[in-house]
């Protein structure tokens, strides 16, 4: 008999919902099969945490008197977008200090904000009527201003690809460092325990869907940019080989953590956002007891040569995340160290503090109010004349 | 007399230069390798104790500046900040000798001081920064 969301989510209110993490339910439908699984289980957690370039947060800070219209505006010296009403900005996660370059960044803000520091706050504008002040400095904190909104237009990638380097140079890339010779091999998805991993099809995770963001209950906002659902799929799983579907979410940001938002600096590419996501995924019925049982020996993902310095990179052939996990991999017959950059320790414990959040009744589900788009092509940037 | 511990990063270009052969020549040094690892046409690596005069060893550092070798001062410690780590295992994919690996059951990150060499390469990989480096 298939469930509805309506019906989960009373389960939830009873204390009575069955929630396991996706790991967990690997050996449940091993032991009891799809059927049994999709009758038992409500609520399979799943769970990433790793760099996530597309992100930042919207502020609003309150006017000051006489008040300004911030036309520039920088916080701890990093610029923030500023090019919308007066006193709102987006600082994104990638920017880079003017003064201390790749050390600190937008990032870095978010997480000082988080953390209760206070952060400068200098804005220049040319003034006008309503608006006569022309310079603004002060110190702002996460509670003295109004809203503060996570917004990332790009996270939770649907599988990502494994990057490697078979250049006579160590490279420093978004992936990690890549030694020489193939020196190195990285990857970053928590494959079994990944929220689009799980949902391969996108029929219970879409737009409106309620998270775990960063430590607080947030929501998706819609598909994320460069959403690839059209990529490659193995035919057997239907899941992605290569990054596919993304999601842009939102939330509080006052409520959320320094324990599930970090900021991260990759050596000399730049600074980015480790974000932590958990994404409910309710047993609707057999197919989705199947979907959340695919193991890593069944999820594949391709391998790719970064130190082409092209938007095609060299494929060189695909890997299954048990191999990964292993440790080492054979790339054109030699043995190929591997590394995750998204931790499973951390993906781990969002899985088990949703799972409580849902069985003690504080997290319900919400039924997607309109569906991951499933034909969307994701076109390239030519020069055009 | 002095000496000096220093990690060299070689380009490729220069793996098959007699760089070494220099040292003692023209500086007067007594260079002792404790770990290298260099091939033909890659970049290369190697952890080196220099002897010799005050004088020598600056010139002979700056020798290996000029023809554009990193020469970077090794380590006297590192160490690993538990609490602040999210064992996300940038660090492992630099450690060559696996003094940093992932516990392949709870996926935390875990340090065998007795294998580090203090290379120092997982400083600069770490991209939280809760690794760090004592210089002697």
């Amino acid at each position: 008999m298939p469930k509805t969301f309506a019906e989960i989510n009373e389960k939830i209110r009873k204390g009575e919902a069955v929630v396991v993490t996706a790991e967990e339910v690997i050996d449940l439908v091993r032991e009891k099969g799809e059927k049994r699984v999709a009758e038992e289980v409500d609520v399979v957690t799943t769970a990433t945490f790793g760099p996530m370039c597309s992100s930042g947060a919207l502020l609003n800070f309150g006017h000051s008197d006489p008040p300004i219209k911030m036309q520039k505006v920088w916080l701890n010296d990093v610029p923030a977008y500023a090019g919308l009403a007066a006193v709102d900005v987006y600082i994104g996660a990638t920017e880079l200090s003017e003064t201390r370059g790749m050390e600190y960044g937008g990032a870095q803000v978010i997480e000082d904000l988080i953390s209760g520091k206070k952060v400068k706050l200098r804005a220049t504008s040319y003034g006008t009527d309503c608006y006569p002040r022309k310079e603004f400095e002060s110190y702002i904190t996460l509670d003295s201003i109004n809203q503060a909104i996570l917004f990332n237009p790009r996270n939770a990638y649907q599988n990502y690809s494994v990057a490697t380097n078979s250049s006579d140079r160590t490279i420093y890339t978004y992936m990690g460092i890549l030694l020489p010779n193939f020196g190195n091999a990285n990857y970053c998805n928590c494959s079994q325990l990944s929220p689009l991993i799980n949902d391969p099809l996108y029929r219970t995770i879409g737009v409106g869907t309620r998270i775990f963001l960063g430590g607080a209950q947030g929501y998706i906002a819609w598909e994320g940019t460069q959403h690839n659902p059209l990529q490659k799929r193995d035919e057997k799983t239907k899941i992605p080989v290569a990054p596919a579907g993304t999601l842009c979410l939102i939330g509080n940001l006052k409520e959320m953590s320094r324990d599930f938002l970090r900021a991260a600096i990759f050596h000399k590419y730049g600074i980015t956002l480790t974000v932590g996501v958990g994404i409910p995924i309710p047993l609707l019925d057999e197919e989705m007891a199947h979907f959340v049982s695919i193991s890593d020996e069944e999820i594949y993902t391709t391998i790719l040569d970064y130190s082409a310095p092209k938007r095609e990179k060299p494929n060189l052939g695909r890997v299954s995340y048990k191999e990964l996990r292993k440790g080492e991999i054979e790339i054109k017959k030699k043995r190929v160290p591997t590394a995750p950059l998204s931790s499973l320790y951390k993906a781990r414990e969002i899985a088990q503090v949703l799972k409580e959040w849902i069985k003690k009744g504080k997290f319900f589900l919400q039924e997607p109010i309109q569906r991951l788009p499933v034909d969307e092509k994701f076109k390239p940037l030519d020069i055009r004349r | 007399m002095m000496k000096k511990r220093i990690v060299l990063t070689f380009p490729p270009e220069l793996v098959d230069q007699p760089i070494i052969y220099r040292l003692v020549k023209d500086y007067d040094l007594v260079p002792n390798i404790l770990r290298a690892q260099v091939t033909p046409k890659e970049e290369g690596k190697m952890v080196l104790e220099l002897e010799g005069g005050k004088e020598g060893i600056n010139k002979g550092l700056k020798y290996l500046e000029d023809i554009k070798i990193d020469v970077q001062p090794l380590a006297k410690d590192i160490k690993l900040d538990e609490q602040e780590c999210t064992s996300c295992g940038a660090c492992i994919a630099v450690c060559s000798p696996k003094a940093l690996s992932m516990n392949k059951e709870s996926w935390k990150l875990e340090f065998d001081r007795d294998r580090c060499l203090l290379c120092g390469l997982c400083v600069p990989a770490c991209p939280l920064g809760v690794i760090q480096v004592e210089f002697e």
